[in-house]
């Protein structure tokens, strides 16, 4: 029984209802392996963001099954009983904009999602330090997020998706802020966790910079998606960053 | 677990010590209102304790001596000497009025008393400075809050007194510093007139034919001099003998003199519950505004901050943050803002009660009180803030 990754079948999303009704998401079908970093383009108002907040469990589709590995989360309606505890523990979030708290340090930032789920206040932070280093941003660890550069923020936010070993990743424009050099380096840094963490990654984006790093692409279009054999291939795994653990 | 409440506060510490000192000055007004009135009980005690008496004898159906005027004549004090179970009983007048002392006025209560040995009731019950009232005429002893200082000359109605000892905490019911003059002479300066009225009712007399009798000569001087004199105080002050109890004592005095007799106990009554019940009110009132007041600050801070945080609220939630924990951090906050403010307020209530004309008494337990009330406050007031981080949609965090 091992970790298969996510896979959606005839998702659906209306919005509204009667005259006002949006049909976001008309029949959405996407598998995402272990270990996969996967693109899904479209132009706006296709429905990224609301597949996205689907997989999410942030807002509640209309018709569809949605699994995560061996888990079926949804299958016309919730399987799962807790959603916040599904988000904290099975989903990290990457975002355009960082979000970071700007009442809490780095590292604290990043700690906080394992100390939600009860881990005590030293460990959480131990990992949350790890990680840090892996991103490069370990130097930083003391600093309030409003005193880091933009390109800081998000590797930061990035730690923070991926301290509770999520199985599953979701980026939404996660490149948009910053420069094609900067750009490049998070999709790296997703790429490597990916491959360390056998992390499911869907990044959205728009970004013409790192649409050809991907192996594999869905184009989604008036609420349908399409796969597409991606130019890219991949990242070679920079396994020696995470030779500390 | 770290505390996101003491995190936010100490991240933005600045916005938080100024709301929390305005809260702060807020709830010091308040805690001297309290005071106001505690100081008003306490004066009421005072002038209770101070006049050395164990029951008040008044006129009958009077409230007297401080709530209502009551008035007596000055030889109702021998009958009650003989009943039983009394020690001592003295005369004493009350009069409040503008004691003048050189270029300027002082409100005071001009307080009647027999001269006498120490502890004959109505007695100033010691002296920081000088001596007792020793002699019929024209000496005074004053309350310190008067300022005035021994051996100065003040002036009451047309007399002159000469201040020869000075008390402290000897206050009326208004707070008013007393000054103690001899029976005689309170009693002369309740009843002086001008001299145009003098000359006024001596014309009216005379003119008067029941007592201008061609065939009684004499009788209109008998009745001018009647006119001229006050024989009447406002309450014999009694104290009883050991073994007896105040009760016990009062009742024959009740019944056979008929006049109406107040226990201690009855007087603090009247006092509180009577005199300065409807001050007390006014002052209920103003502590009523300030919660409210308060509660209206806190609560409209505490929503605001918290609108400021919806996207981090947002963010909280998408990340897997219980509701308890969001609640649990904006209700810490309102209860931290309240604990900065109670200790400004404390602080602020100490430093300027002594400056304050009456006095001012902050008991422990109405702090106590404040503190718990603000906690209950602070409480209620970050509910609105509470609903508002509740309903925000952690979907927000993930924007378009
Ligand atoms: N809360 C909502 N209520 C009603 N309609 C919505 C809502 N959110 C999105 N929509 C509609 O659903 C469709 C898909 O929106 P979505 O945000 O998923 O697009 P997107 O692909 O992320 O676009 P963009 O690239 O501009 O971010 C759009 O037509 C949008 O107007
Ligand atoms: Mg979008």
């Amino acid at each position: 029984m091992h970790w298969q990754g996510i896979k959606i079948e005839g998702l659906r999303k209306r919005y509204g209802e009667g005259d006002t009704a949006v049909d976001a998401l008309k029949g959405v079908d996407m598998r995402v392996a272990p270990g996969e970093v996967v693109g899904l383009v479209g132009p706006s108002g296709s429905g990224k963001t609301t597949l996205l907040k689907c997989l999410g469990a942030v807002i509640e589709p209309t018709a569809g099954r949605m699994s995560l590995g061996e888990d079926v989360i949804y299958d016309q309606g919730w399987k799962i009983s807790d959603l916040r505890e599904l988000r904290r523990d099975k989903i990290g979030f990457v975002f355009q904009a960082p979000y970071l708290i700007p009442f809490l340090d780095v590292t604290d930032n990043v700690a906080l999602l394992p100390m939600l789920a009860g881990v005590p206040n030293e460990e959480a932070r131990k990992r949350a330090v790890e990680l840090l280093e892996a991103l490069d941003v370990a130097h930083r660890a003391k600093a309030m997020p409003s005193q880091l550069s933009g390109g800081e923020q998000q590797r930061v936010s990035i730690a923070r998706a991926l301290v509770n070993r999520p199985p599953v990743i979701l980026a939404d424009e996660p490149t948009a802020p910053l420069d094609s050099e900067r750009a490049l380096a998070v999709i790296r840094i997703l790429n490597d966790m990916a491959h360390r963490f056998e992390t499911a990654v869907i990044v959205v984006t728009h970004d013409e910079k790192i649409i050809p790093t991907f192996k594999r692409i869905y184009h989604i279009r008036d609420g349908v998606t399409y796969e597409e054999a991606g130019e890219g291939r991949g990242f070679e795994p920079a396994l020696d960053k995470f030779a500390v653990k | 677990m770290i505390s996101l409440a003491g995190r936010d506060i100490l991240h933005s510490w600045g916005k938080f010590v100024f709301t929390g000192v305005g809260l702060g000055l807020l709830i010091g007004v308040t805690l001297t209102m309290a005071g106001v009135y505690r100081g008003m009980v306490d004066d009421g005690k005072a002038l209770l304790d101070n006049s050395g008496a164990d029951l008040w004898v008044v006129q009958k159906d009077t409230l007297g001596p401080y709530a209502e005027s009551s008035s007596l004549y000055d030889d109702v004090y021998r009958g009650i000497l003989g009943m039983p179970g009394v020690a001592r009983a003295a005369n004493v007048t009350y009069l409040t009025m503008q004691v003048r002392h050189g270029e300027t006025d002082v409100r005071s209560m001009v307080v009647g008393v027999v001269p006498g040995g120490p502890g004959e009731p109505g007695q100033p019950g010691y002296l920081i400075a000088g001596r007792q009232i020793t002699r019929g005429h024209y000496e005074a002893v004053a309350d310190v809050a008067t300022k005035f200082q021994l051996g100065e000359r003040i002036q009451i109605r047309r007399n002159i007194y000469t201040v020869v000892g000075l008390t402290r905490r000897m206050v009326s019911s208004s707070g008013d510093p007393m000054v103690f003059i001899a029976l005689k002479d309170a009693q002369a300066a309740q009843f002086l007139k001008d001299n145009d009225a003098i000359v006024h009712q001596r014309r009216r007399t005379s003119a008067n034919p029941t007592y201008n009798r061609p065939g009684v000569p004499g009788l209109l001087n008998s009745v001018i001099a009647s006119q001229s004199i006050n024989t009447s105080v406002n309450a014999v002050l009694v104290q009883i003998l050991p073994g007896f109890t105040p009760a016990e004592v009062a009742e024959p005095i009740r019944r056979w003199k008929r006049l109406q007799v107040y226990t201690r106990a009855q007087m603090e009554d009247l006092l509180i519950r009577k005199l300065i019940a409807t001050s007390a009110k006014q002052i209920g009132m103003f502590l009523v505004i300030l919660a409210i007041v308060s509660a209206a600050i806190v609560a409209f801070i505490i929503y605001t901050l918290t609108l400021g945080k919806i996207r981090e609220i947002a963010v909280l939630k998408l990340i897997g943050t219980k509701n308890r924990t969001i609640a649990g951090m904006i209700m810490q906050q309102a209860v931290g803002l309240g604990m900065i403010g109670f200790v400004v307020g404390k602080i602020a209530a100490t430093t300027w009660a002594p400056f304050f004309p009456k006095y001012v008494l902050l008991e422990p337990v109405d702090a106590a009180w404040g503190f718990f009330a603000l906690m209950v406050i602070c409480v209620l007031a970050s509910v609105l803030a509470i609903r508002a981080a509740l309903k925000v949609d952690p979907a927000e965090a993930i924007g378009g």
